[in-house]
């Protein structure tokens, strides 16, 4: 059946495309079907193979990992046999602004992860308080090098590259001033893409957890406020670090930080900071409480932004 | 900010005081020496038996024959005086076909065990940072790492 499609596929093909191209795309049909097949049948339903928490939790923008950094780890506790699924809702609530994010998200064989995320940020101090973000958040990460668990004896980290592409929605309520897009407020677009590169080092022999974390962004906000700005309008190299230290096997307490990059006039933005404690009581449920630090979000509102940050991820 | 430093400086005192605790006692003497592992290893046996992800790869297995070999090795591994009689992980595991997944629920085993014997978990963390790289020799053929 499969190879019949495959065929009246190349058949159509014929008669679009002069012949050497047919070859080629013939050919990269057949590959593609082959590989599509492959990974079926090894993948046959999700192991969660791996030990409670190597997945991590679900970080602000979808990615596996701690609550405001990708790390290296894939999300879910799929082995490499296998894959695995996660869920997540997460809202954190400063004094003036919510930031609610949902998504979802599959790690392959523990070395690919695809994920999605939405954004909905909202004010609640006037005349913000009818304001609301949005941005959708396409995540994905390959596992490099290393693995977290087995390279014990010796310091190989778990390192992954990743990229977010990240589309930004019409502003709310701020149509009084006119204003309906981040291009307004002084973004040069309103989508972009991050790059990362993240090293997750475990050490059992320390019940410690360290992550590094590079990326590449001009991101502000996280996208919220769009991407490159008035003041700058270049990608610029981001480092983020968390720690974290293993108090049992399902209770891990830590810190993050995140730098920022500053490319709006109307947004000194600062970097985030968090104290987080993430409780993994079974395989399919983690619950992640943090305090957040937020910096100011606008020139117009300059208040330090803090607050509690609540995220839940269902696994499979 | 501040109060981020003070919750790293206390993380860290935490994690320095835990390994003061321990001093200069080797793993083995933490692990209750030659007693606290044959209890650990039992235990962890008794979990392996009842665990339907592993327990048919059991089926044929000497399981006195093994309780032993576990116990010296988890003496050996973790500094302890004793002499490990098995032949090489490698050559044991090879054709098995023990999976990723069947490695990480016996590692697992392993930690409840010792959550129930009231085991440290800094501890536990320490004698499983010796067992995770023998993935590499357990795990056939698929293992990456």
């Amino acid at each position: 059946m499969l190879l019949s499609s495959a065929s009246l596929l190349s058949a159509a093909t014929i008669h679009m495309l002069p012949r050497p191209q047919l070859l080629i795309s013939s050919l990269a049909l057949l590959c593609m079907m082959h590989a599509s097949l492959a990974v079926a049948q090894a993948l046959p339903s999700p192991d969660q193979g791996r030990l409670l928490a190597t997945g991590g939790v679900t970080q602000l923008e979808g990615a596996g990992g701690g609550g405001l950094t990708p790390w290296a780890t894939i999300t879910g506790y799929g082995s490499e046999d296998s894959y695995g699924m996660t869920a997540h809702v997460t809202q954190v609530g400063t004094q003036d602004y919510r930031l609610r994010t949902a998504g979802v998200a599959i790690g392959i064989a523990d070395r690919l992860e695809l994920s999605l995320a939405k954004h909905r940020f909202t004010g609640s101090l006037a005349p913000l308080d009818k304001l609301e973000l949005q941005q959708d958040i396409l995540g994905i990460k390959l596992k490099i090098a290393g693995d977290l668990v087995t390279d014990q004896d010796s310091w190989q980290p778990q390192v992954a590259i990743g990229a977010m592409y990240k589309r930004n929605h019409a502003i709310k309520g701020l149509e009084a001033l006119g204003v309906t897009s981040v291009k307004q407020l002084g973004a040069i677009n309103d989508s972009g893409v991050d790059y990362y590169l993240s090293a997750t080092k475990l050490l059992l022999e320390h019940s410690l957890l360290i992550n590094g974390t590079l990326r590449l962004s001009k991101a502000n906000q996280m996208g919220l406020l769009g991407f490159g700005g008035d003041k700058r309008n270049r990608y610029q190299l981001l480092p983020e670090v968390s720690l974290g230290y293993l108090i049992n096997r399902k209770l891990v307490a830590g810190l993050e930080y995140r730098s920022k990059p500053q490319n709006l006039v109307v947004d000194n933005e600062k970097a985030y900071y968090d104290a987080f404690l993430a409780w993994f009581p079974s395989k399919t449920v983690s619950l992640t409480l943090a305090f957040a630090h937020l910096g100011d979000i606008t020139v117009f509102n300059p208040k330090n932004q803090r607050g509690w940050y609540v995220s839940l991820q269902i696994a499979q | 900010m501040k109060i981020y430093s003070y919750i790293l400086a206390i993380l860290l005192s935490v994690n320095t005081a835990v390994h003061a605790q321990s001093g200069t006692a080797s793993l083995y003497q933490d692990l209750g020496s030659e007693a606290g592992i044959s209890k650990i290893v039992d235990e962890s046996i008794i979990i392996f038996l009842q665990d339907a992800r592993i327990k048919d790869s059991f089926k044929e297995t000497n399981i006195p024959r093994l309780a032993q070999l576990l116990k010296e090795q988890f003496c050996v591994i973790s500094g302890g005086p004793c002499k490990y009689s098995g032949d090489d992980m490698k050559v044991v595991h090879q054709g098995l076909g023990i999976n990723a997944a069947q490695f990480y629920a016996l590692a697992e085993d392993v930690q409840i065990a010792m959550d129930k014997l009231g085991i440290s978990s800094a501890t536990q963390n320490r004698l499983m940072a010796l067992l995770a790289p023998m993935k590499r020799d357990i795990v056939f053929p698929k293992s990456k790492t």
